[in-house]
């Protein structure tokens, strides 16, 4: 990297009992670019997501942000650095009890302490960006699909302009259409707001969408990455079983 | 060997789950005093907690002070006792059944709903969503429960016994022949305020208990509906638990 990398992360390992998800990660986002990290089910995937966003804290390793060491930052503080992300859960993680445009404007409201009518016009704005009609601001998440869903998901996100946006397998559980509806918001919002994304998907489709750069995590470490262009021609047979989703490979899926 | 593991492993696992439990308790006391508060939140609780549970209580009560009237009734006449009817039915009330029966009712209503709720969010990843929004599910989430819940369960208590002695005075002075403005001077001469006052307190403890294992089970909970369900029964277990063990140490301090 030429400049200091928005996110660095430094042997990073986190364990649940006896199972090490991750084992020594190393990795280095550079300011507005888009990372993509693939890997099958049970690689440590959302373990490092959630280890970056302060949801888990890691046994061991350091995760700077902007060269801020965020490991073991008081609640203040941790509040603080959240500031700066922006989140889509893999199942939205919409809040059930509050209506469409509520949980869009649910950091404005309760952590920015914006006054509920500003806070309603801007997030009628968000909603606006990913195509999501004002119609739609008093309904509860129940009442959407899932396609939907992941637009309001991703609305809130992105609703506050955050430096950096976190994805978690965006496209699961949506079909292909909108599922490329899916990749094309978050490829267009990540390029509007110029933020510094981290994605992790076992979606090839989609990763090749939104990513810049693709990074494999296997046996919670970053065994190859590179820029998305070169995914199918890697070199690496490990990622090259799990591009072309072949049970053939070094990759043991039968063995656990 | 393995009995002594066995008892090895659940000693720890006691102490673990204690001190976790203990841990969850402070962040939440110190989330209730610290502002911000959500106000909209503990309104929203104290409907939901409070006025929802009106019903059940009512019936609890009103049933338990019938019952209590005739079993005192019964009891007191194998040595002609029977006018001390409305001073034990009045006493009973206010110092034990009103504040444990309606805690326990609550206990099923209110902390299976919590645990349920706060499960639920878990496994979806609607508390991790609220983190990442730069907001403490502790301060949302279950500050309001636990402040609806001291406000509240003192105010049905209360409202539990009023309603208790009515259902004494009800059955007193129509199946066993009271006179009814007797059955309530009696009554009003004997209970002191620190009868009713005492019941309050405890009141406060339980709404403390039943709203606080809702949290924690809810928070602690498993992935899926079984993690879920699970919490739901090891809140409505735990908080029954601790009413009645709470209860014996308060009775303790207050006679």
């Amino acid at each position: 990297m030429s400049s200091d990398p928005k996110i660095s992360i430094v042997g990073l390992h986190k364990s649940f009992g006896s199972n090490q998800v991750l084992q020594g990660v190393d990795l280095d986002i550079a300011a507005g670019k888009s990372l993509v990290v693939i890997g099958g089910s049970g690689t440590g995937k959302s373990v490092l997501l959630k280890c970056i966003l302060g949801l888990m804290a890691p046994d061991q390793g350091s995760i700077r942000i902007d060269g801020e060491e965020t490991t073991r930052l008081s609640q203040k503080d941790r509040a603080r650095v959240a500031g700066k992300f922006g989140m889509l859960f893999q199942g939205s993680a919409l809040f059930d009890s509050l209506s469409i445009w509520e949980n869009v404007a649910f950091r404005l409201i309760h952590a920015d302490h914006i006054p509920r009518d500003k806070a309603k016009e801007m997030a009628l704005q968000a909603m606006a960006r990913v195509n999501l009609a004002e119609r739609n601001a008093d309904l509860s998440p129940a009442e959407l699909s899932g396609g939907m869903q992941k637009r309001v998901g991703l609305a809130r996100a992105i609703v506050t302009r955050p430096q950096i946006l976190f994805f978690d397998e965006p496209t699961t559980g949506l079909d292909p259409i909108t599922a490329d509806v899916i990749n094309r918001l978050i490829r267009e919002q990540v390029t509007d707001l110029g933020a510094t994304a981290i994605s992790i998907t076992h979606d090839m489709e989609s990763a090749r969408h939104i990513a810049d750069e693709i990074a494999m995590i296997f046996q919670g470490k970053i065994i190859w990455r590179g820029p998305a262009k070169d995914i199918d021609n890697s070199g690496n047979p490990y990622v090259e079983q799990f591009v072309t989703a072949s049970a053939d490979g070094p990759i043991d899926v039968m063995g656990g | 060997m393995n009995p002594l593991a066995s008892i090895g492993r659940a000693s720890l696992g006691m102490s673990r789950t204690t001190g976790r439990l203990a841990l969850f308790a402070w962040r939440c006391i110190l989330a209730m005093i610290r502002p911000p508060w959500f106000f909209g939140q503990i309104w929203r609780q104290i409907l939901s907690i409070g006025f929802y549970s009106l019903p059940v209580v009512g019936l609890t009560a009103v049933f338990t002070g019938a019952a209590l009237a005739l079993n005192i009734y019964t009891g007191g006449a194998r040595f002609n006792a029977e006018s001390f009817v409305p001073n034990i039915v009045g006493i009973g009330i206010t110092r034990e059944l009103g504040p444990v029966l309606a805690s326990l009712m609550l206990a099923g209503r209110v902390s299976a709903a919590i645990a349920a709720e706060i499960g639920a969010m878990k496994v979806t990843e609607q508390i991790d969503a609220m983190r990442t929004l730069s907001t403490d599910p502790f301060r949302y989430l279950f500050a309001p429960r636990l402040i609806a819940a001291l406000i509240v369960v003192p105010l049905l208590v209360l409202i539990a016994d009023i309603i208790g002695v009515f259902g004494g005075f009800a059955v007193a002075t129509q199946s066993l022949g009271f006179n009814g403005a007797l059955y309530v001077r009696n009554t009003m001469d004997f209970i002191t305020s620190w009868d009713v006052g005492s019941g309050l307190i405890k009141a406060a403890v339980f709404g403390f208990i039943i709203a606080l294992m809702g949290c924690y089970h809810g928070y602690v909970s498993g992935r899926g509906a079984q993690g879920v369900g699970r919490a739901t029964t090891n809140a409505v277990v735990s908080a029954a638990i601790l009413i009645f063990a709470s209860n014996y140490l308060l009775t303790s301090l207050f006679v």
